[in-house]
């Protein structure tokens, strides 16, 4: 029993990671109809530009996090400005080896300037736990769950209760009424690649605890792309379920199933999805034109 | 045309290699209404499009209040006062109502304006207000064509560009929103440029009416003039004289070929 409820807790845990980066691909899908192959490679970064400001520049966590996630959202907007934008409108094939070059890129600068070794992210979380009713709970697993819950209402309010935010939407459902509107839909977009590495920033920040910074974080992109596949590409909450969902079944076949299942669970799951139900569980076929 | 708002001169714009508007010239003054009439691929959409800076024109000048805009972005245009209703409606399918018509209101920063804008929309289009939670796809296509009015009234236009606002719809209805649009102009104070098929509407709303075939302008005048000339009764509204013509009308060619 207290097995079970302990892959739950690890389990929402990884799946919120897996959520947060499936967020980011479903923000960029839903603007501009492009898939960033290089979420997970921000996310990577956000985790090293972290590190880097608390043990080289000696910044508290907070602060540490704080500088991280602007950097990486910055560095977001910027590479929509500068590279991105010239590229909509290609063939789907053009933007998809762009975004995976792009990841390639992002590793190699990330082993360059941090090096290949593996390093420890220093936090507030690390290393406790608290017993409760038979089940360690420890705080970095906490941490990554109540920052994603954060982290979803700060989105969800900022979405649909800021006119900056309902703009963002408009810009997304209909490019060309929104310039009719006035919007600046190219600002607009720049504003979503930077929420996306923002989000990517903080999901590899949350997961640096549990495990460890490497250049090769960033494949875990691969885990949540299956997630927003599985949430049905283009819904929010479908990715955040995608994710949990992912989380789950990839940690309960890890305890229960021979070695080595761990690691393609989420593949298969994306098979048996893209199989059985293509649109996935939140699916949009057809919802973008009305 | 001294004091025209709007006035566009050899408007050149291409698609690709494929010219859509070949040499448009015309003028819209303050306050009126002015039609351009045309029929299916004319470029009645394309002179609109270059107007409000979707497209980029090859060739010529748009002036609007003094200032030549031809290859300013869209949203910088609608940020001078020209607000473009688009064909088709163009709503954001998945924002209710209200939404949309806050999002019409995107440029302006008087919250107290925008609440009273509000408020005169919902009086022009009673059945908008009672859609406003609903999200703008689940309207009908009449509705939907009220909202992207509404929509662009709401950024407080100094002119708007109306993009066939009868396309699909029912005649009674078509005859409402005519009557809005009117009712618009003269108590907002909005200038219109119309874009339409439905020739007896527009010419019967309009002060000044414009042909357009195949990217030329061939006739201009005034709309009272313009529903007396035998070209435009014959091959825009359907009208035949019998006993001139009659039988022999493929030996009829339009004057100004």
């Amino acid at each position: 029993m207290d097995i079970i409820l302990q892959l739950v807790l690890n389990g929402l845990a990884v799946g919120c990671i897996y959520g947060l980066v499936a967020l980011g691909f479903v923000l960029i899908y839903k603007a501009t109809e492009l898939v960033n192959f290089a979420q997970g490679d921000l996310m990577m970064l956000g985790a090293f530009t972290c590190y880097m400001f608390i043990v080289w520049h000696g910044f508290g966590y907070w602060t540490a996090v704080a500088l991280a996630v602007a950097s990486v959202a910055l560095f977001g907007a910027l590479l929509d400005a500068a590279v991105l934008r010239r590229v909509l409108g290609q063939p789907q094939f053009a933007v998809v080896m762009l975004t995976i070059g792009l990841g390639a890129v992002f590793r190699s600068f990330a082993s360059i300037t941090w090096g290949s070794e593996i390093y420890t992210l220093p936090t507030p979380f690390s290393a406790r736990a608290t017993m409760v009713g038979g089940v360690s709970v420890s705080h970095e697993y906490v941490s990554i769950i109540v920052g994603t819950v954060l982290l979803c209402a700060v989105l969800y309010v900022f979405f649909t209760h800021t006119r900056i935010g309902v703009a963002m939407q408009a810009a997304s459902q209909n490019q060309l009424a929104a310039y009719y509107m006035g919007i600046p839909v190219k600002l607009m977009f720049s504003l979503i690649w930077a929420i996306s590495a923002g989000v990517a920033a903080i999901a590899g920040v949350l997961l640096a605890p549990v495990s460890l910074i490497d250049t090769n974080l960033g494949f875990i992109g691969l885990k949540a792309f299956a997630a927003a596949v599985l949430g049905g590409f283009g819904s929010i909450p479908g990715a955040l379920v995608g994710g949990l969902t992912i989380g789950l079944i990839e940690l309960y076949s890890g305890a229960y199933l021979p070695q080595g299942f761990k690691d393609v669970a989420a593949y298969v799951v994306l098979l048996l999805v893209l199989a059985v139900r293509p649109q996935g569980m939140f699916g949009a076929v057809g919802r973008k034109k009305v | 045309m001294p004091d025209a708002l709007l006035k566009v001169e050899n408007l050149e714009t291409y698609y690709g290699p494929i010219v859509a508007i070949r040499g448009v010239s015309f003028a819209v003054p303050r306050g009126a209404i002015v039609t351009v009439l045309g029929a299916n691929g004319a470029g009645k959409t394309t002179i609109l499009k270059t107007v409000s800076g979707v497209m980029d024109p090859q060739k010529g000048t748009v002036t609007f209040q003094g200032r030549e805009i031809q290859g300013l972005d869209p949203d910088k245009v609608t940020r001078l006062g020209l607000s473009h209703v688009p064909e088709g409606r163009e709503v954001f399918p998945f924002l209710t109502v209200q939404e949309n018509l806050r999002m019409g209101a995107y440029i302006r920063e008087d919250a107290d304006g925008v609440a009273r804008d509000l408020e005169m929309v919902y009086e022009y289009f009673p059945v908008l207000r009672a859609r406003a939670e609903q999200r703008a796809g689940q309207l009908s296509g009449g509705e939907q064509q009220m909202l992207s009015i509404s929509r662009a009234l709401m950024a407080r236009p100094t002119m708007m560009l109306l993009d066939e606002p009868s396309l699909g719809l029912a005649p009674k209805l078509v005859k409402d929103i005519f009557d809005i649009v009117v009712r618009i102009n003269r108590e907002r104070d909005v200038t219109v440029l119309l874009v339409e098929q439905n020739a007896n509407m527009a010419l019967h709303i309009a002060d000044y009416g414009y042909v357009l075939e195949v990217g030329r302008i061939v006739m201009e005048d005034t709309c009272a003039r313009l529903l007396e000339k035998p070209d435009i009764k014959e091959f825009y509204l359907g009208i035949k004289d019998h006993g001139v013509r009659g039988t022999r009308r493929w030996k009829r060619k339009k004057m100004w070929r």
